[in-house]
């Protein structure tokens, strides 16, 4: 970047730590982007006559003589529908070797949505999942994470929920993704037809780690420029956001702040609540819909980043392996979709409601009788029909691999409880026996 | 009035250089363009301002210019409060125009065109204090009582009161002359700062009256007292947020002032949403009409949400102050701490444990004193009854917020994980959980003059088999189920039965989500009845089936309502299955 003949440019760095510099500048704006010898930088404090900059890439190699240039603005994003199909790094730039999108440019901090303008969320989205449809159902308008192990191929599956739901846009924000989930991106996309839909800003495990820290910005305002003046129904997805809120400690730490729980800043549950409050669904018609992945340590959701994330949004699917059958299932029990009540018995078949739950109590009776035998005890006869129950539970219906609508889903339920259980087990409404209790099959 | 220019910027803190003298905690506005941005001093020195900043401020520079207003975080109080949505700083919601909050953009709380029908309620001549009431104007079921301002000290002398009539909240309505023969003239509205409590009652009492929330864990086992305090501690997703606005639905408080404090906007747009159709269980009449939102959401400015569980006790103590019975609902008080936290990091505060700033437990302290049943000098009673959610750091009560609430609140409502993982709602951990009312004669008293003869007797026998059966649960799962004794088992399957036929209760079954007092006394009799007769058993499935049994038709009579044929049914059934049972070992 070249600096205009009107800006300053000053060569006399007080203070250089990892990340950041301090300089004495006038006259400079908080938030606002500069460059330090052609480094992206951010205004992160201002102290009298001292500024402190952030630096995306780092500050190895960096002089005290380095240049520094104001660009007078905080970051900024061109938006038009011509973002469509295409693909950008942390600073809005294309990395598809396509010319630069040209349009409107706009501030990318956005502004809150008046509480009260809000529509309820309460459009089904479907993705014929069982760990979705049937436990976890989703609606436009609402966030929710995955909670994945590493070694769970959760970008994958991230992918497969995108192109399953039905969305006009889809705007992918990719931060630390490994290159080769990168790629796996651009071709699901391209294969299912649907690239010209989508719009991705991605940063890998190559590129700098601060620099994530713009993603979710330019991802949430494009998603909100496609739901507000297109009255488009947007699915945004952002993976890592682990290494997101790494990112944030990263700074926070350089800043001297004083780390709350596992390093993070005390700041990370309202950092966090920025981006994901984006969801929304307006009155208007336009939503934007937010499905991330948060990975974790050893499993460990007690971890701030878990933590915080599950405070904020509206629920998680924790994916893992079963051990059992080692298929890949959304686990019953941590995983909750706090709208699904908007949504199922109502929008779906009424039995709905306490189909899901009776199988979760059932599966719950297993994990109980599986510790049991785990301790070494003998199991009783119910012990041995909850657990042949559990079995067939994840892979008639929990296996992430299937793909089948959510009537079938009760349906499948009611086989199951019939296969193994009498309807005194269970505590369903008697109306709904009624009506639904298949005939035991011989 | 006092000036200042911004020094230092960091994120919502902003240091000022001022030019004459500043409160602490005194409001000042950034001017930035079109825009003020409001801000609050919370710390100085020298000539010094440390300000944190209600409202998103980019774009702000060294140098921007600042103006300090002379008074503190204020609310508005007067008629119209009800039904009303605000944000944390009482902007009305309603009133701004799009679907963005601009920075700087602000509302009137009160709707100053509406007419209001004045009624005066005092003589020329009289000698008012504070609170002490002028008149009155219908506010949707209520009579709104207008009352001197709080701010006035000594006897006031009422030398002129408006005539019946329709008046704007800014017509005077009344004069008086102070003991220095100062004459105010009086409107229907006042100015109180947020964190003062307002305290022109007589007497604050002992809480001894039963504060009903519709549900069964809560009332019989645990009950909250009116004017009483309780907090709900609980991992993400264990059913705070759900308890509570269970709790705004069936209660039967004349005013509910619900405060979302840094938690999600779809919860509170779930509110906006029902509250207008659901029906009052104490009028009849709609949610809404009793009922004030303050929601100061996660993404909206931290700084207000510390605002924001204020401007919600003072509302309610206004209402109080005027006789009602007042139900104030904050979820969640960890954003609260958290936003405290934040700013005394960005301070550079010694930190306390986990970061807090180390005057935490004091700050909730206070704030929970603020709760109470209370007298005015004319003898009307008021009250003000507080359930606050906590949030805990993964879920572990061992950390600050959760400790200093414990040691203020009066009832504990544990959310358990385990029980939310196996869908057993509302979570609320059996045995850990408490009420210290249970033990106030007082309100011992008054169950068993107004529930049943020996009610406390029954509560502390259904509590003594819960935990029985826990220690028995424990004792199988150690020793496995063939080497117990039998009565292990029934035992523990006893509990169960307490469990899925009380405890457990479904919020979003239009039957099931509240339960009268009369009808929990019916079931709780009904379930110690069964739990003392006679049950032969030959082995241990015997047990559970039969207990299956009870518990699938206690569960169907839940979705019954209460007396009708079905209930009926179900509950006789519950005596066959006994019949079967002796039948079968006598065989
Ligand atoms: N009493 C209840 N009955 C049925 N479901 C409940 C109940 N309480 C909680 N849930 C379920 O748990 C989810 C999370 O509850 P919520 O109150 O939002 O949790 P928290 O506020 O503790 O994070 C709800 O969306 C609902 O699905
Ligand atoms: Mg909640």
């Amino acid at each position: 970047m070249i600096a205009s003949a009107f800006q300053p440019i000053y060569t006399q760095i007080k203070a250089l730590t990892k990340a950041t510099c301090t300089l004495e500048a006038g006259g400079v704006q908080y938030d606002e982007l500069a460059w330090v010898d052609g480094r992206s930088a951010q205004v992160i404090r201002v102290e009298g006559k001292n500024v402190t900059l952030q630096i995306f890439s780092g500050t190895e190699g960096l002089g005290t003589n380095a240049q520094v240039v104001f660009s007078g603005k905080a970051p900024h994003l061109t938006l038009s529908p011509l973002l469509a199909g295409r693909y950008f790094n942390a600073f809005g730039k294309a990395i598809d070797g396509r010319d630069e999108v040209q349009g409107d440019e706009r501030d990318v901090k956005g502004q809150t949505v008046n509480p009260v303008r809000r529509q309820l969320p309460s459009e089904l989205l479907a993705t014929g999942i069982a760990g979705i449809d049937l436990n976890n159902t989703l609606v436009t308008g609402q966030k929710i994470p995955f909670f994945a192990d590493p070694d769970q191929p959760y970008n994958r599956i991230l992918a497969e929920v995108a192109l399953r739901a039905d969305s006009d846009r889809i705007v992918l924000g990719g931060m630390g993704i490994s290159h080769d989930d990168f790629l796996m991106f651009q071709q699901k996309f391209e294969a299912s037809g649907a690239g010209d839909k989508i719009v991705s800003y991605i940063n890998t495990s190559e590129d700098p780690p601060l620099e994530r820290l713009l993603i979710p910005d330019l991802v949430c305002t494009t998603a909100e420029y496609f739901a507000v003046e297109r009255q488009e129904k947007v699915l945004v997805l952002l993976t890592d956001m682990t290494l997101y809120a790494d990112a944030l400690a990263i700074v926070s730490n350089k800043m001297d702040q004083i780390p709350s729980k596992d390093a993070m800043p005390g700041s990370l549950y309202s950092d966090l609540a920025r981006i994901y409050e984006k969801a929304v669904q307006f009155k208007e018609g336009g939503s934007i819909t937010i499905v991330a992945v948060t990975t974790l340590n050893d499993g460990d959701i007690t971890h701030a980043i878990p933590d915080n994330t599950g405070y904020i949004t509206e629920g998680q699917l924790y994916l893992k392996k079963d051990p059992e059958t080692g298929l890949t299932i959304i686990d019953p029990f941590r995983s909750l979709s706090r709208l699904k009540q908007n949504v199922i018995g109502t929008k779906t078949r009424e039995d709905h409601p306490q189909v899901m739950n009776a199988l979760v109590r059932l599966y719950a009776d297993a994990s109980e009788a599986r510790s049991k035998k785990e301790n070494g005890f003998d199991l009783n006869e119910y012990d041995l029909r909850v657990l042949k129950f559990a079995e067939a539970y994840t892979r008639e219906l929990l296996d992430v691999q299937l793909n089948i609508g959510t009537d079938e889903m009760l349906d499948r339920g009611w086989r199951l409880m019939s296969r193994y259980f009498e309807v005194f087990e269970l505590g369903i409404r008697q109306n709904l026996i009624d009506k639904y209790w298949p005939e035991k099959t011989a | 009035m006092t000036k200042g220019r911004i020094t230092g910027i960091l994120s919502n803190l902003l240091q000022i250089e001022v030019n004459d003298t500043v409160r602490q905690n005194e409001i000042c506005f950034v001017l930035k363009g079109e825009q003020r941005l409001m801000a609050e001093v919370i710390k100085i020195t020298g000539n010094i301002a440390f300000a944190q900043l209600f409202e998103a401020g980019s774009g702000l520079q060294a140098g921007d210019e600042v103006e300090f207003s002379g008074d503190l975080l204020e609310v508005s109080l007067g008629p119209g409060l009800l039904s009303k949505n605000f944000d944390g700083l009482q902007n009305d919601l309603e009133a701004m125009p799009g679907n963005f909050i601009n920075a700087g953009q602000r509302s009137a709380a009160l709707n100053l065109e509406d007419e209001y029908a004045f009624t005066p309620l005092s003589e020329i001549g009289a000698k008012l204090k504070a609170g002490d009431i002028i008149g009155e104007v219908p506010e949707n079921a209520l009579s709104h009582k207008i009352m001197l301002p709080f701010k006035f000290e000594g006897e006031n002398e009422l030398i002129e009161i408006a005539a019946p009539g329709n008046y704007k909240l800014r017509d005077t309505i009344a004069k008086v002359k102070n003991e220095k023969g100062e004459v105010f003239e009086l409107t229907m509205v006042q100015k109180w700062p947020v964190k003062w409590p307002i305290k022109t009652y007589q007497q604050k009492f002992r809480p001894s009256e039963i504060f009903q929330t519709g549900l069964r864990v809560i009332d019989t086992l645990n009950p909250i007292a009116e004017g009483g305090t309780a907090y709900i501690p609980g991992a993400f997703g264990t059913g705070k947020t759900v308890l509570q606005q269970a709790i705004a639905k069936n209660n039967r408080a004349e005013v509910v002032i619900l405060v979302a404090c840094g938690e999600r906007a779809n919860e509170v747009v779930e509110i906006f949403h029902s509250f207008p159709e659901l029906e009052d269980l104490a009028t009849g009449r709609k949610l809404k009409d009793k009922t004030t939102i303050v929601c100061n959401t996660s993404n909206m400015p931290v700084a207000a949400r510390e605002a924001s569980v204020y401007v919600g006790m003072t509302m309610a103590e206004y209402y109080r102050a005027m006789g009602y019975k007042v139900l104030l609902l904050a979820d969640s008080t960890s954003r609260w701490a958290q936003a405290l936290r934040e700013m005394s990091n960005r301070m550079e505060e010694l930190p306390g444990t986990d970061a807090f700033p180390v005057e935490l437990p004091a700050v909730i302290a206070n704030f929970y004193g603020r709760a109470g049943k209370v007298q005015m000098p004319d003898g009307r009673n008021g009250s003000v009854t507080f359930l606050g959610t906590v949030s805990p750091a993964g879920g572990n009560f061992k950390e600050p917020v959760t400790e200093s609430t414990s040691k203020v609140a009066r009832c504990f409502y544990a959310l358990s994980q385990k029980r939310a993982d196996a869908k057993r709602y509302p979570a609320i951990d059996p045995l850990l959980s408490y009420s210290r009312y249970l033990d106030y004669e007082e309100f011992q008293a008054f169950t068993e003059e107004q529930i049943e003869k020996g009610w406390t007797d029954k509560v502390l026998k259904a509590k003594n088999i819960l935990a029985k059966g826990i220690e028995a649960r424990d004792q199988i799962s150690i020793l496995g189920d063939d080497s117990v004794p039998l009565d292990y088992h029934r035992d523990f399957w006893k509990s169960e039965l307490i469990d899925f036929a009380f405890i457990q209760q479904d919020s979003f079954d239009d039957t099931d989500m509240n339960s009268s007092i009369e009808r929990q006394s019916f079931m709780l009799n009904r379930v110690l009845q069964i739990c003392d007769r006679e049950q032969e058993f030959d082995d241990f499935s015997e047990v559970s089936s039969f207990y299956k049994k009870l518990i699938n038709l206690f569960k169907q009579m839940n979705y019954s309502d209460f007396d009708s044929d079905d209930f009926q049914k179900f509950n006789q059934e519950l005596d066959s299955v006994f019949s079967t049972n002796l039948q079968n070992t006598e065989a």
